[in-house]
């Protein structure tokens, strides 16, 4: 709200200067990259040498100045955030003082304007590498990038022209945007004590590095985009081709990692059980990555063969074009009941500006693409059926396609907004996405399976059969043992489906094998010229991961006791017992059976963090013939209670190499609230004697002096008694009880024992002169200690990591053959990033 | 015909196969009232809270059912029965999308889906309340 009162007004404590500054370099990078983009066209154009160069120096300086701006934008909000100047909304709306450093840079991403400043940043580190290493094609390439920067630039500008306001600044103040009477004292900012903070649900370490990693990902699209740009500006139509293939098995590599780091986020903090949930913000990435691989996969063919440029025009644009269009959904609020977490609407004219940028780049490009399409050369030969680059097209073709599927489905809102529509969801919605993907796996899976064995322009038969019927048997037996040793149990879509994943397991393990022995057999072991296989076996294995993950994964908290009737039991569709009772209580001490486990809720405990609290639950199995303790581990899920009463729940996982037991909370009580008042009231007891409470009554059995051992772990430091309690409650279970009562040198020291399962407590009060005992009895007016559980057991989960890594491996060793990297460097990288990928996704819990 | 030419019409044919799949696969966004006519269909309702309409949940004795009440917009007003926990920001949401099924004179409730509570940053009049008064 502007109040022209504040500009007469001084506020107290206000550190003005480094905002002042920040939005200087916004518009100084607008600015930068306005000049860059034009200099670069009109270098793209020239043909005189030295014209060319002076433009292209021009344009440099102009690049680097912006880059140089955004560096310095992003260390005024940092700067800003941690400080902890709250007089910036974007401290007060992100940060608060509890919060750990590390999160710091989660705090910045969170906000949209930080997420554009990422994108921003990405692009000038790719833009700087470019101009070093693109030689001829750097005026046309950079001038698509510098293009992108001027809208980016425009995303957090927040300056007004003509009265439409263009963007919103990361430095405008708290008192200008926010209504408050406290905004009228010059001493206001000593009145707000702290920040909103971040999120809880992103208080994770995924999200310091995921948001970096998929925004690299997001941004490096681009480059094979203003590659395909630079083909047709230069009307080098295929030359571009090869010099971009590198940059595209980049996009894919990154992107693809970013979105499963998203997924690990999601399956570590998020309660929702799983890494994927075909959430809207979820398919938004994972369609420009799906496109990119066909595009990479035609690009090939083109190098090969000289057939499918066409296509890989139409992919590399799309690819990008996609990427600004989920910008589009996830960021516009379009997306409005139907994702959980898309970011709320920005505010009309930011729609309309992410709106033109999307529009632009489409039109343009898409434009540019149809005008100059029958330039395009385009191989007239007929392509053989028994050809790799045939094949090969058709996979493409599959990918592209059900990328049209998934984002044809997403966009129902668009379409609903567009059209008066009022379309909604369908009842099960990953059913919906997960009919058709399974149909696109299978032929996926076969076609990466056999592909390989095809050479381009044509095989012959006899050594296309006599290579593939030894992975082709092996595979069949694989999925025949799984039929029989470890058949999946997913019931719910009812027999069809069932087979469905068979086949397409099937097909998965089928990959699987067939790229494997390909390393071994088709390439005479040369691994250098191995990527596209091992980045196949991956893709294969984590498929095979997700497809046993997915169908055999299991709900253990289901509650068994149901003592009442569910009138939505049975789903009308496919007739099956639909379950939705997947919550158990677990009350304080007392073991529950939950699947093959016993389950103890022990106790709770805060953290360091204010407002987080810990539950531990200790799991147990034993042998049901031996009852000797099998397994018995500890997982402490967490709850954050924040200030404004909202709770969110982290769930603990217990990994292990063949399955993870994953457990949240889904309810707990208040523990501010649940108080307890109740008094101990003395009673003066002999050995043997017997009292009554409420429920039940118990014995003093004996008092035991200086006892060995307590459950305490109590040291004493002089004289100790310890009373043996056997309490029986009303439906004669027995509990035993043993409070403590310590003399020592500080004083009188009691050790009240608790049975938590009658909400009783028993102090050791005293000794009464006449010899008998003083016991103290509470009978808690508090709820009963219990917290509610859900938990899964998933098995295989890590074959989706590990087939992730392999994938990434495989497609960086794509990238050093394909750009002809060193040997000793390409090693040194590819031997690190393979480390640090292995440790983030299977050790660092 | 060229080979190619196939290869485009078995995609077509795909697509629009994958289409009708879609297609055949959506729910209606409904009002309170019109769920009421189309019992036991699957149907998302847009309505708010009625905090005046104590919540029935006591997670002690089941921590699977919660019943409460909505109104949406044009005045209709149901029961909910919701067969899980309590979202905990239930209390607090202004506006709810539920998904599920009439039965009879409940609603009988498979999904919730409130606002993120990360959604309120953006807006405006949520942060003013955050601001202190004095």
């Amino acid at each position: 709200m502007l109040n022209s009162q504040h500009y007469t007004m001084q506020f107290d404590g206000e550190h003005l200067l480094v905002g002042k500054l920040g939005h200087f370099f916004v518009l100084l990078s607008f600015t930068a990259s306005l000049l860059a983009t034009i200099a670069y066209f009109i270098a793209s154009r020239k043909t005189d040498a030295t014209e060319k160069s002076s433009w292209i120096r021009f344009a440099r300086i102009n690049f680097f100045i912006e880059a140089v701006a955004v560096l310095a934008i992003f260390s005024c909000i940092f700067y800003i955030c941690s400080n902890h100047y709250l007089e910036y909304l974007y401290a007060y709306k992100h940060t608060s003082k509890e919060l750990e450093f590390k999160y710091l840079l989660a705090c910045i991403w969170e906000d949209q304007g930080g997420s554009f400043l990422l994108w921003t940043i990405w692009h000038c580190v790719l833009g700087i590498f470019l101009i070093i290493k693109s030689k001829d094609w750097e005026a046309p390439v950079m001038t698509v990038v510098s293009f992108a920067q001027v809208f980016l630039a425009m995303m957090i500008m927040g300056i007004y022209l003509f009265n439409i306001k263009i963007g919103n600044s990361p430095f405008v103040l708290t008192r200008d945007e926010i209504n408050g009477p406290i905004f009228a004292m010059p001493e206001y900012l000593s009145l707000i004590k702290d920040g909103i903070g971040l999120n809880v649900l992103l208080r994770n370490y995924w999200m310091v590095i995921h948001p970096p990693i998929l925004f690299l990902g997001f941004a490096s699209t681009i480059v094979p985009f203003a590659f395909a740009y630079a083909g047709i500006q230069t009307k080098r139509f295929g030359e571009w081709v090869k010099p971009a293939l590198p940059y595209a098995l980049f996009s894919a590599t990154v992107l693809g990692v970013g979105i499963m780091m998203g997924a690990k986020w999601a399956y570590e903090s998020l309660s929702f059980g799983g890494y994927w949930a075909w959430d809207p913000v979820e398919n938004a990435s994972l369609v420009p990555w799906l496109i990119m691989i066909a595009g990479l996969h035609t690009m090939v063919i083109y190098k090969a063969t000289t057939h499918s440029l066409r296509a890989s025009y139409a992919f590399v644009i799309l690819s990008f074009l996609f990427i600004l269009y989920s910008t589009f959904l996830t960021r516009t609020g379009i997306l409005g009941d139907t994702s959980v977490h898309a970011f709320t609407e920005a505010g009309k004219a930011m729609n309309v500006l992410i709106l033109t940028f999307v529009g632009v780049f489409a039109v343009l490009s898409l434009a540019l693409f149809f005008i100059n399409l029958k330039k395009i050369p385009a191989d007239q030969r007929e392509e053989t059926t028994d050809s790799r680059e045939f094949w090969m097209f058709i996979g493409s073709l599959i990918f592209f396609l059900s990328a049209m599927f998934i984002i044809a489905k997403t966009s129902v809102p668009v379409f609903n907004e567009v059209f008066g529509t009022h379309w909604a969801p369908p009842e099960d919605i990953e059913f919906g996405y997960n009919k058709v993907l399974i149909l696109i796996v299978v032929i996926i899976g076969i076609l990466t399976a056999v592909t390989q064995y095809l050479k381009y322009k044509n095989t012959s038969s006899s050594y296309f059969l006599k290579k593939l019927i030894t992975p082709t048997v092996i595979a069949l037996i694989v999925t025949i043992s799984l039929f029989i040793f470890y058949p999946i149990t997913y019931t719910k879509q009812g027999s069809g489906f069932l087979i469905a994943i068979y086949i397409a397991l099937f097909a998965t393990i089928y990959s699987f094998i067939a790229n494997a022995g390909y390393i071994w057999s088709g390439l005479n072991g040369n691994v250098k010229a191995a990527g596209g296989s091992v980045a196949h076996l991956g893709f294969a294995l984590m498929l095979v991961g997700m497809l046993i993950s997915s169908s055999n994964k299991k709900i253990i908290s289901e509650d068994k006791f149901k003592n009442f009737i569910i009138p939505m039991g049975i789903d009308p569709l496919t007739k099956q017992a639909d379950d939705p009772l997947e919550n158990l209580n677990l009350i304080r001490q007392v073991p529950t059976a939950m699947g093959p486990y016993s389950v103890t809720y022990m106790g709770d405990s805060n953290a360091n963090e204010a407002g987080r609290h810990y539950y531990h639950l200790l799991f147990e199995r034993k042998d049901s013939a031996t009852n000797e303790l099998k397994e018995s581990f500890v997982v402490n899920p967490d709850v954050y209670l924040m200030k404004n009463n909202n709770m969110s729940s982290n769930p603990d996982t217990k990994h292990y190499l063949t399955h993870d037991v994953f457990t949240y909370i889904s309810y707990t009580l208040d523990p501010d609230k649940n108080k307890d008042t109740a008094q101990f009231k003395i009673k003066e007891v002999s050995v043997g004697d017997t009292l009554f409470y409420s429920k039940g009554f118990m014995v003093i059995n004996s008092v035991e002096k200086n006892p060995q051992q307590n459950k305490f772990n109590i040291v004493p430091n002089g004289a100790m008694l310890m009373a043996h309690i056997t309490i029986t409650g009303p439906d004669s279970m027995k509990y035993a009880s043993t409070p403590v009562i310590m003399v020592d040198s500080f004083g009188i020291n009691q050790v009240d024992d608790t049975v938590y399962a009658q909400n009783l407590f028993l102090k050791f009060a005293g000794v009464s002169n006449n010899g008998k005992i003083k016991i103290g009895v509470k009978e808690s007016d508090k709820m009963i200690d219990f917290v509610t559980v859900k938990a899964y057991v998933f098995p295989y989960i890590n074959l989706v990591w590990i087939g992730l890594v392999i994938m990434a491996i495989g497609l960086i060793m794509s990238i050093i053959k394909r750009a002809k990297l060193s040997p000793v460097l390409s090693a040194f990288v590819l031997t690190i990033i393979a480390i640090a990928l292995f440790y983030m996704f299977l050790f660092a819990h | 015909m060229k080979r190619t030419h196939i290869v485009l019409l078995v995609v077509i044919a795909m697509a629009i196969g994958a289409l009708t799949m879609v297609s055949a696969d959506f729910s209606t966004y409904d009002t309170i009232n019109s769920a009421r006519e189309k019992q036991g269909k699957f149907v998302h309702i847009i309505a708010s809270v009625d905090k005046t309409i104590p919540f029935d949940y006591d997670p002690a004795k089941n921590p699977n059912y919660l019943g409460f009440s909505v109104i949406d917009s044009l005045g209709g007003e149901t029961k909910v029965v919701y067969h899980n926990t309590k979202p905990t920001d239930l209390e607090k949401s202004d506006r709810v999308v539920l998904k599920g099924r009439m039965q009879g004179d409940v609603f009988e409730c498979s999904e919730i889906l409130l606002k993120c509570p990360s959604k309120y940053k953006d807006d405006k009049k949520q942060l003013e309340k955050t601001i202190p008064n004095t």
